[in-house]
Formats: structure tokens, C-alpha cells, sequence
């Protein structure tokens, strides 16, 4: 970040804060001059940084980051400036906080993009591309196709065939643990429903909180894990699919009983749930007050000791119906895309092709450690041993989901279902009012 | 709001110059004024008012809020689902009134209070007034970080003094939908209390002392000489507390939205403003819908300013 | 009510307390609870803010070896430093004071026009333009914001303007609605204001031949000082504080002012309460010491706006 006060006209401004004096104030306030005079420091300003003739160069690129926490913004840096060093070009990056940038995106996407965004795969991805919002890259792929899976591949494309999507990394879902807490009270990771119950009551009674559990404030969409995973491991991967895609009706038995599976996690998790944030449950967790977490991989970030991220490990949520054993994964993939109209188009398309390359996962990954490649060039050598676990945990899955609110219409999940779930989670015996209201308000979204 | 004999009588002498008056005004006068009055006029009628129709207009419609193209006319569907098939509308219409009903049993009276008792002559006064005024300057954004790590379950300064928060203690301020809004409230009243006191106490300062002196006089005890005397006596400040008070509660937004969450509708914490928010903007917004709340709003936000304005402006419609 | 009135005002508020140091009183009763009650209230006021700056001057690794509820083992500035470096705290600054200087000044200029047009004239339109004004202030900014977006979409700039070249993502927009909506208020404090400055002293004026302007300029004006400092203070409050507006019409993150920017600062430091508290106890130094710098104005202001009953 250039200092804020770089390459603007600081002699133009009016004093900078309002005169203290009144005389001179309401002198300074009706004189023209201090009107006019405020008027050049806005414009130079206009830019955030630098000159605002720049943003026409067409050796720029324009990038909006949701990369807000230091992990992502150090990270999507080191990036970028690998592709500025191999290509020449610049890239100018606007950085808006992570939970700002979700809620603001169709304003953001209709306004004044950035030429390539930071976005998700999925429903998510496929629902700004039907509407337009996004620029088709099938040129890109055209290039960098060979280093991707074709499972990968699918993740990338709309609706109507075409690809709008570059994808750069992906996290598992997971139980989270600490080895050395369960080696210390001989605990053994449960495969089946059973055993997790059975782990859990006996956790409960070593004095041990067994699931660290936090929804507080923005984090609502945190109890969609624990559902997604029931779900998948009792229905089925399309049946969750369907069930998403609002293809299935939420007052269908199987859906009661994932709630009915949930509600007796419950008893077991840590109290005050509804008002704590993820990454103070992930603290407890640390602390070793409670067992297990069921949360993404990014967890990880919270463990600032390396002794203690050397000893965090995680499991397959155990599987419940045989059918469907534990072969489906929730792992969110992240990537990036096109605005509709971008400044520099042919910018935005060299951006895109070097953010496929395995140069660029490479960089971004030396440095984000949360996190595995999706693409299948990438060095994995330097993986620490739980990226090296979710790279296999990943690549063994015979599906992979996106998440809740990825899979879904995004404004249907936030408006309806996780509302409802934290309802529902307040008080678990509403189940079949908390199903029938989500049901009723579906058709509001999922009309055409 | 000026009615004072004295005033009234320049007003009816002036009234008998003014038809002449006015008619001298030269037509560069002219220009001026009508520049002075069209340009706030005209900013004011094209950013505030036009929109706020537009919304309305709006609220009949289904939008996705993507390209201009896909609004459609439905009528008053959203409307039917708003009143019928949307949880979050009752919950959030009576926790605006209730915060509405609070702000006026509560913090409102104990700001007069507290601006009453500091008018009195006392030693250390600005000492106090300072300390209770601070909160006013702070954003209601602020206010709600700052609360936040006061109702913290974990770390927060109530639960540690309570030794609540260790399992099977827990009290989740902001979580507990019994709860949450009344922690809200009482993080939202410490602002507020301050608000009205730095205004009643502005009020305060400009009345004639001799008033309630007169009154102490008089036997009157300092209940009797504040209801009889003072009280009356600060009719205009009166209504702008009143108002701002009204309209705070009506405008909640902020504090909600850092304490209880951006993301969808916090059970406890619904309000009008934020599922407007939470619907028109969003990933897959439903203008439309989020309009029909924002009429809801602003319906319920005029049977309050109307009242209000036809109160202040009485006066004037006689002369 | 006169300049003269204006002075006694002023004068009460800042001899209050000289005065009873001067006219002791025994020691009553009720003076001993009234401390009582005063005193308690203030701390009680103070505490959440003091709670937030003792948070604030503890290190991490203190507060999370020993909790929060505890005796600090050393005190540093050094949370107050890191907010301010590692999260541009600068950067959102500067932004603030470029979005609240003109617009507090803007709104009051043009606020000052409309009250001087509604009060010291007599035509017909008056008293529906105040109530247009004064109504306008008071809807809710949800109400205004989807349309307004749409419009400002609408509304080209040029590129020396901003680089949006759009009067969305740009200060201008975010300027122009706060000064649109905030006249509202101001012009109905000045308006009361001015209406008790007596019409024989703008009248004599024009007669002996000034114009308009002059008599807006030279005489109205400097008799409303007061009433500009007070505003001056609770707009920059409001305008400064606002949260909504610009978390809206802004697309560039680093464009955004201050309290729309401690969202951020939230983000990254998650569970570290102790630098999102100096962050946030950073925030509030502006208004604060703009407060303290206006103060008597802000009471004598107010105070002849509205209580000339």
C-alpha cells in the first residue's frame, strides 16, 4: 500500500479539518474558494492510489480481492507480483473486506468492476454468469485446460457449457482434532455414527467440551457444515444436491432426519454457541477444552504456534447409511473470473492464464499454508503433513461439494436457511415447523 | 415556533411592508434567491425523493436487481408474501417497537434526568457531563465493537465478572434470542442517554432561570416546579427529543449489524432495516421484496413525522 | 432573540461553576446524593470505554495467557501502533476528512440558503419547502438507497473526477447524498434560528438599497455563528460516523472512510479484542476532540435554535 498521503495535492485542501475558529470558519465555509479549492484534492484522490488516467492504461489490470484477512492479502501479493515480474504487466489490487465483498457483490458486479475478481465455484459461480455478469474465458481454458482435472474442469464452466471460471485452490471440510489429546486419553477416530457418538459421550464425561461450536454474528453459514455432511452421509451426494438446487422439498422425511442426526450432536457441543465466532470456538480447540471440530481446513490459520499446528489433524465425517459410506467431500473451491466489461480485456485473459499456472498456485501456496492445489502441476513438495492428508482426503473423494451456501442460491440460504437453522438450533424440537417454513419460502427463489 | 408577543406584533407590523418589500426586489435579487432555494431544492427532490418514490413503485414489482430489462409487475404479491410467508417481517416489526417503547420508558427520561440535575449549579459538572456525553461521539459502529467485547461468551468482561463462562454456566448475550436484543438495547441506551442528555441540557441552558426559581418560590416542590414549569416551558425541545428518539429506534441499523451479524437475520435480533438491507442487497437480491419492506418503513416512519410536523408548523399555517 | 441574548447564554454555561464556588452553600443532604448519583452515573458511563482502552493497552500474549479479567502485566502502546500501520488506519482516515469537510460545509451553505429564503421571506412556498426538507431528513436511508444506486449508475463523471468515471464508487456521490439528506435537519435548526433575529434589521438593510446577498452575507450570517458551530459539530458526528452510505456506493475498499474500514479491521485480527479496541478507540479521537473544541458553541447553538416557545 502506497503512504495515503502519496501523490496528492495536500496544498489544496481546505485546512484539511474544519477551521476552529467560527470567524474564519463561516469566511472559509461560504468563500468559493474553499469550495473550489476542496474540489481538485477529491478528484486527485479519485484513484484511491496513484493517478486516476492509470486505470485506462492497458498495461494495467485491475483485481478485486476478497483476500481481506493477512494470510490471503500476503498471499494473492506474492501472486500478483509474480505475474507483473513474468509478463510486465501491472496489476492494480482493491482489497474489500471478505463478508463486505459477498454481500455487496451484485451492486460491485453491475457498478464498476474490477477486470478479474476473486470469486467462488458453484451455484455461486454459474448464477452471476447466467445473468451476464461475468466474461466467458474459453480461450483461457484453451490453454490451460491440460493442468486441471476434468472433475476440476466442470467446476469452471456455466450453465451454458462455457467456462467463466479459473480455479486456484480448494479446502476439505472435516472433523478437527488434537493428536496429542487423543493420544493422552487413548481415543480412537470413529468411522461410524456410532463410535462418534459413543467418542463424544465419553469425552463428555473426561470433563472435555467434545465439539467446539461458534455461529455468532456473521458466521451463520458455520452450522451448514455439520448439515451438509449429515445430509450427504445419510441421503446421499445428489440427493443433497437435488435437495440444494431446491429440486427436493425440505419437508421430505430424509431431510427430518438429518435434523434428527443433528439434534443429537446437540448435547455435546459448547455452549453459547449462537455468539461466538468461529475463531474463538477454533481457540478452545486450541486451548484443548474441547475434542473435535467439524469446520474447513481453514481452521488451520487460527493455530499461530507451529507446535500446535504440527499437532492438528482431522478425520472423515463418519459415515451413517453403508450406501453412501464417507465417500463425499465438502471442498469449497476458490478461484477467480471476468467482469462483463473489462477495461483491458486482453490483460484480464493473460491475468487468467497465468493465475492456471502451476507457477502461480506455487507462489500463492508458499505462502497460504491452509490450503491445497487444484492443479495438478503444482509442486507439493514443501505441503506440511495436513495439506499433504487433504490433497489425498480430496483426491479419494468420489464427490465433492462446494458448501451450503456455494451449492444453493446464496440469498435463499441467507435469507431462509440459516435463519431457520439458527432458530431451529435454539431450540431443536421445531423441527417440522423449522422444514415447512423453509419449504414454503423456497418457491421465492427457485421459480425459474 | 416563534410566538412570543413580542414577535408577533413585529410580524403583524412587518406583514403591512412586506407586499411592498417584496416587490422591490430587483431581478438580480431575484436571480439569487432563486438560485439560493433551486439548487438544495432541486439536490434534495432528485437524491431523496425521487428515489423514495422509486422504491415504492418498486415494491410492486419482481426485480432481481440484474439489468433494467427483467423488472416485472406483480402487484401486491410482495406484499401477500411479506405479511403471510416471511418469518423475519412480524419479529423485526415488533422489535422496532419495542426498541421504540424502551428508547421512550428508558434512556429518554434518564437523559432528561440526568440534563436536569446537571443544570443545576454543582460543582464538577463538566466532569460529569464529558464523561456521560462520550459515547455520543462515537459511531454507532464503534459502539459496537466496543460492546462486543463486553458481551464476549468467552472473554468478555460480564461473563468473567459473572463467572459465566464456564460450561454449563454460559450466558450468550448476543447469541440467546431471549436475550440478544436487550443487550443490544442496553449498549444502544448508553448512546442514546448521552444524546439526549447533551440536547435537553442545550435546552436547558437557553431557559430563563427565573422560571422555576419563581416557582420554588412559590412552595412548589422540584417534581411540581419541573412538571408545571420547566417541562412546559421546553415544548420545542421536547418534540426534536421526541423525534430523534422515534426515529433512532425506527433507524436501527448499525449496531445490529456489527453485534448480531451481516450475514442473513440473527434470531432475537430482526429489524426492518436490516432485512430491507439483507434483501436488496445481497448475492441474489429480491428488490422488489425489499422494497415492499422499505415501504412498510417508511409508512410507519410517516404516521410519526407527519404528527410531528403539523405540530411545529401549526403555528404558522394560522399566521 | 438578540446577539446580546446570544452572550448570556454563553456566559451562563461557562460560569456555572465559578459561580457556586463563589456562592458556597452548606453542605446539603440532597447536594451529597445528587454527587452521589452523578458520580456513580459517570463511571458507570466510563466503564465500557474504559474497558476497551485497558484492553487496548495490553499485549496479546498478556490477555491470552491470563485472560482479559486480570491484572495486566505491563501496559503498551503497542496495539494502538499496529492498528494503525497494519491496517491503513491512515489511508481510512484521510478518506473520512475528504468525504465529511466538504460535505458538513456544503450542507451547511446550502441549509443556510433555504433557512434564510424560508424565514425571512414571505411567499407562499415556504412552509411546504421547510416541510419537504424537514420530512426528507427523517425517512430511513434503506428506503432511499436501491434507486439511488441505479441512478448513480446513471450519472457519468469525468475521469479527472474519479476513476469510476461514474458518481457510484466516487466521493463526489457519497458528498452529494449526504449533503442532500442532511440539509433537512440544518435547515430547520437555522430556520428556527434566523426567524428570531428581528426582521428590522435585515429590512433597513434593503432599503437602504443592498442587495439580497449582501444582506444574507454581511448581516444574517455573522448574527448565526452560534447556530453554524453547533451544526458544524453534530454534522461532522453524524457524516463522519456514517456507516451505511458508504458501505453502498463504494466499490473500491480503499476509497472507504474510517467506520466502514473497522469492518476490516475486524476481519483480520478476528480474535485479537485488543487491537480491534485500540482500532476502534482510534476511530473516535476526530469527533471527539472536535467536541471538545466546540463545545460552548454547541450548547449556546442548539439551545436558540428551539427554545424560543
Amino acid at each position: 500500500m502506497p503512504h495515503p498521503f502519496a501523490g496528492r495535492n495536500i496544498g489544496s485542501m481546505p485546512g484539511g479539518i474544519p477551521p476552529l475558529s467560527r470567524r474564519t470558519m463561516i469566511k472559509g465555509l461560504l468563500g468559493a474558494a474553499g469550495l473550489a479549492a476542496a474540489a481538485p484534492a477529491i478528484a486527485a484522490c479519485g484513484g484511491g492510489s496513484g493517478s486516476a488516467s492509470s486505470a485506462t492504461d492497458t498495461k494495467l489490470v485491475t483485481f478485486g480481492s476478497n483476500g481481506s484477512d493477512p494470510v490471503p492479502k500476503k498471499a494473492y501479493a506474492a501472486t500478483l507480483s509474480a505475474f507483473t515480474k513474468s509478463s510486465g504487466d501491472q496489476v492494480k489490487v482493491n482489497t474489500v473486506d471478505h463478508d463486505t465483498f459477498q454481500n455487496t457483490i451484485s451492486t460491485y458486479l453491475q457498478g464498476t468492476p474490477d477486470d478479474v475478481f476473486t470469486w467462488f465455484a458453484g451455484y455461486r459461480m454459474q448464477f452471476f454468469a447466467a445473468k451476464g455478469l461475468a466474461h466467458p474465458i474459453d480461450d483461457v481454458w484453451a490453454k490451460i485446460g491440460g493442468n486441471f482435472s476434468d472433475a476440476t474442469k466442470a467446476l469452471a464452466k456455466g450453465t451454458d457449457g462455457h467456462y467463466y471460471f479459473v480455479p486456484i485452490y480448494n479446502y476439505p471440510w472435516g472433523v478437527f482434532y488434537r493428536k496429542s489429546l487423543f493420544a493422552a486419553k487413548g481415543y480412537q477416530v470413529p468411522t461410524t455414527w456410532d463410535d462418534f457418538m459413543t467418542l463424544a459421550a465419553k469425552m463428555k464425561s473426561d470433563g472435555l467440551v467434545p465439539f467446539s461450536f461458534g455461529y455468532g454474528q456473521g458466521d451463520s453459514w458455520v452450522p451448514l457444515g455439520t448439515f451438509d455432511y449429515l445430509n450427504m452421509r445419510i441421503n446421499g451426494y445428489q440427493f443433497h444436491m437435488d435437495l440444494m438446487h431446491g429440486k427436493e422439498s425440505w419437508t421430505d422425511q430424509k431431510v427430518n432426519d438429518v435434523l434428527g442426526h443433528y439434534s443429537q450432536l446437540l448435547p455435546f457441543t459448547q455452549e453459547g454457541a449462537a455468539g461466538r465466532k468461529w475463531e474463538d470456538a477454533a481457540q478452545a480447540l486450541i486451548a484443548k477444552q474441547t475434542g473435535m471440530f467439524t469446520l474447513g481446513l481453514f481452521v488451520a490459520q487460527q493455530f499461530t504456534s507451529a507446535a500446535d499446528l504440527a499437532d492438528l489433524d482431522f478425520f472423515a465425517f463418519p459415515e451413517i447409511n453403508p450406501d453412501n459410506g464417507q465417500t463425499a467431500v465438502e471442498a469449497p473451491t476458490d478461484g477467480f473470473m471476468v467482469s462483463s466489461k473489462p477495461k483491458n480485456l486482453a490483460g484480464a485473459v493473460k491475468l487468467m492464464e497465468f493465475l492456471g499456472s502451476a507457477a502461480a498456485e506455487n507462489s500463492y501456496l508458499a505462502i497460504d499454508s491452509a490450503n491445497v492445489a487444484v492443479n495438478s502441476q503444482a509442486d507439493t513438495s514443501k505441503y506440511n503433513t495436513l495439506q499433504t492428508k487433504a490433497k489425498q482426503f480430496i483426491s479419494q473423494a468420489k464427490n465433492l461439494s462446494q458448501f451450503g451456501d456455494r451449492d444453493s442460491d446464496p440469498g435463499f440460504i441467507s435469507n431462509v436457511v440459516e435463519p431457520a437453522l439458527a432458530k431451529w438450533l435454539d431450540n431443536p424440537s421445531s423441527t417440522k415447523s423449522t422444514l415447512s417454513t423453509i419449504e414454503s419460502q423456497k418457491s421465492q427463489y427457485f421459480t425459474s | 415556533m416563534t410566538s412570543t408577543v413580542d414577535q408577533q406584533e413585529t410580524q403583524q407590523r412587518t406583514r403591512r411592508d412586506r407586499s411592498r418589500r417584496v416587490r422591490r426586489l430587483s431581478r438580480r435579487d431575484k436571480i439569487v434567491l432563486a438560485l439560493m432555494v433551486g439548487i438544495p431544492t432541486l439536490a434534495h427532490l432528485v437524491l431523496v425523493w425521487v428515489p423514495t418514490i422509486a422504491s415504492v413503485v418498486l415494491s410492486f414489482t419482481d426485480w432481481n436487481g440484474i439489468g433494467l430489462d427483467s423488472i416485472k409487475f406483480v402487484g401486491l404479491k410482495n406484499y401477500e408474501q411479506l405479511f403471510t410467508n416471511y418469518p423475519a417481517f412480524w419479529p423485526a416489526l415488533e422489535h422496532n417497537f419495542l426498541w421504540l417503547a424502551f428508547f421512550l420508558v428508558i434512556p429518554t427520561p434518564f437523559g432528561i434526568f440526568l440534563a436536569y440535575q446537571l443544570n443545576k449549579q454543582i460543582r464538577g459538572s463538566r466532569f460529569y457531563q464529558t464523561a456521560i456525553f462520550l459515547p455520543m461521539v462515537i459511531s454507532l459502529a464503534v459502539v459496537g465493537f466496543i460492546w462486543e467485547i463486553i458481551y464476549n461468551p468467552d472473554t468478555g468482561l460480564i461473563n468473567g465478572v459473572l463467572g459465566t463462562n464456564v460450561p454449563g454456566h454460559y450466558i450468550d448475550w448476543l447469541g440467546n434470542p431471549k436475550l440478544n436484543l436487550w443487550a443490544v438495547l442496553v449498549a444502544a441506551s448508553w448512546r442514546h442517554a448521552a444524546y439526549i442528555m447533551v440536547l435537553y441540557l442545550a435546552g436547558l441552558k437557553g431557559m430563563d432561570p427565573a422560571l422555576p426559581e419563581a416557582a420554588a418560590i412559590d412552595g412548589a416542590s422540584e417534581w411540581q416546579a419541573f412538571t408545571r414549569v420547566t417541562f412546559p416551558s421546553m415544548k420545542p425541545i421536547n418534540i426534536i427529543v421526541a423525534v430523534v428518539t422515534v426515529i433512532e429506534s425506527l433507524r436501527a441499523f448499525d449496531l445490529v449489524y456489527v453485534m448480531g451479524g451481516n450475514n442473513g437475520t440473527k434470531p432475537g435480533l430482526e429489524l426492518l432495516s436490516l432485512l430491507i438491507t439483507n434483501n436488496i442487497l445481497g448475492e441474489s437480491p429480491r428488490i422488489g421484496f425489499g422494497s415492499a419492506i422499505a415501504v412498510v418503513l417508511l409508512v410507519i416512519s410517516l404516521i410519526v413525522i407527519i404528527p410531528y410536523l403539523v405540530q411545529t408548523f401549526r403555528k404558522e399555517r394560522v399566521r | 432573540m438578540t446577539a446580546s441574548n446570544v452572550a448570556v447564554a454563553r456566559t451562563a454555561w461557562v460560569d456555572s461553576e465559578p459561580a457556586t464556588s463563589t456562592r458556597r452553600r452548606k453542605v446539603r443532604p440532597a447536594r451529597v446524593v445528587l454527587h452521589v448519583f452523578l458520580a456513580v452515573t459517570a463511571i458507570v458511563w466510563l466503564i465500557p470505554l474504559l474497558w476497551a482502552v485497558y484492553t487496548s493497552l495490553r499485549s496479546y500474549a498478556d490477555t491470552s495467557a491470563h485472560g482479559y479479567l486480570s491484572l495486566a502485566h505491563g501496559l503498551t502502546f503497542q496495539n494502538f501502533a499496529n492498528a494503525w500501520s497494519q491496517s491503513d488506519l491512515p489511508t481510512y482516515f484521510w478518506n473520512s476528512i475528504l468525504i465529511t469537510v466538504p460535505a458538513v460545509l456544503l450542507t451547511l451553505v446550502f441549509s443556510s440558503f433555504v433557512a434564510y429564503f424560508v424565514s425571512r421571506f414571505d411567499f407562499r412556498v415556504n412552509l411546504s419547502l421547510l416541510m419537504l426538507f424537514t420530512a426528507g431528513n427523517l425517512l430511513p436511508p434503506q428506503v432511499i438507497i436501491t434507486p439511488l444506486y441505479r441512478l448513480y449508475l446513471l450519472i457519468p463523471l469525468p475521469a479527472s473526477m474519479s476513476d469510476s468515471e461514474l458518481l457510484y464508487n466516487s466521493y463526489w456521490g457519497v458528498i452529494a447524498i449526504h449533503v442532500a439528506f442532511q440539509t433537512g435537519f440544518c435547515t430547520f435548526v437555522f430556520s428556527n434560528y434566523m426567524r428570531t433575529i428581528p426582521k428590522e434589521i435585515g429590512e433597513a438593510a434593503l432599503v437602504d438599497g443592498a442587495s439580497v446577498w449582501r444582506q444574507f452575507w454581511q448581516i444574517i450570517l455573522p448574527l448565526c455563528r452560534p447556530a453554524f458551530a453547533a451544526l458544524a459539530t453534530l454534522e461532522s458526528i453524524w457524516i463522519y460516523n456514517d456507516f451505511f452510505w458508504a458501505l453502498v456506493l463504494f466499490a473500491t475498499g480503499s476509497k472507504r472512510p474510517i467506520t466502514s474500514a473497522l469492518a476490516n479491521l475486524q476481519g483480520q485480527f478476528f480474535t485479537n479484542q485488543n487491537l480491534i479496541a485500540a482500532g476502534a478507540l482510534i476511530t473516535a479521537v476526530p469527533t471527539l476532540v472536535l467536541y471538545l473544541l466546540l463545545q460552548r458553541q454547541f450548547i449556546s447553538g442548539l439551545t436558540l435554535g428551539a427554545n424560543k416557545g
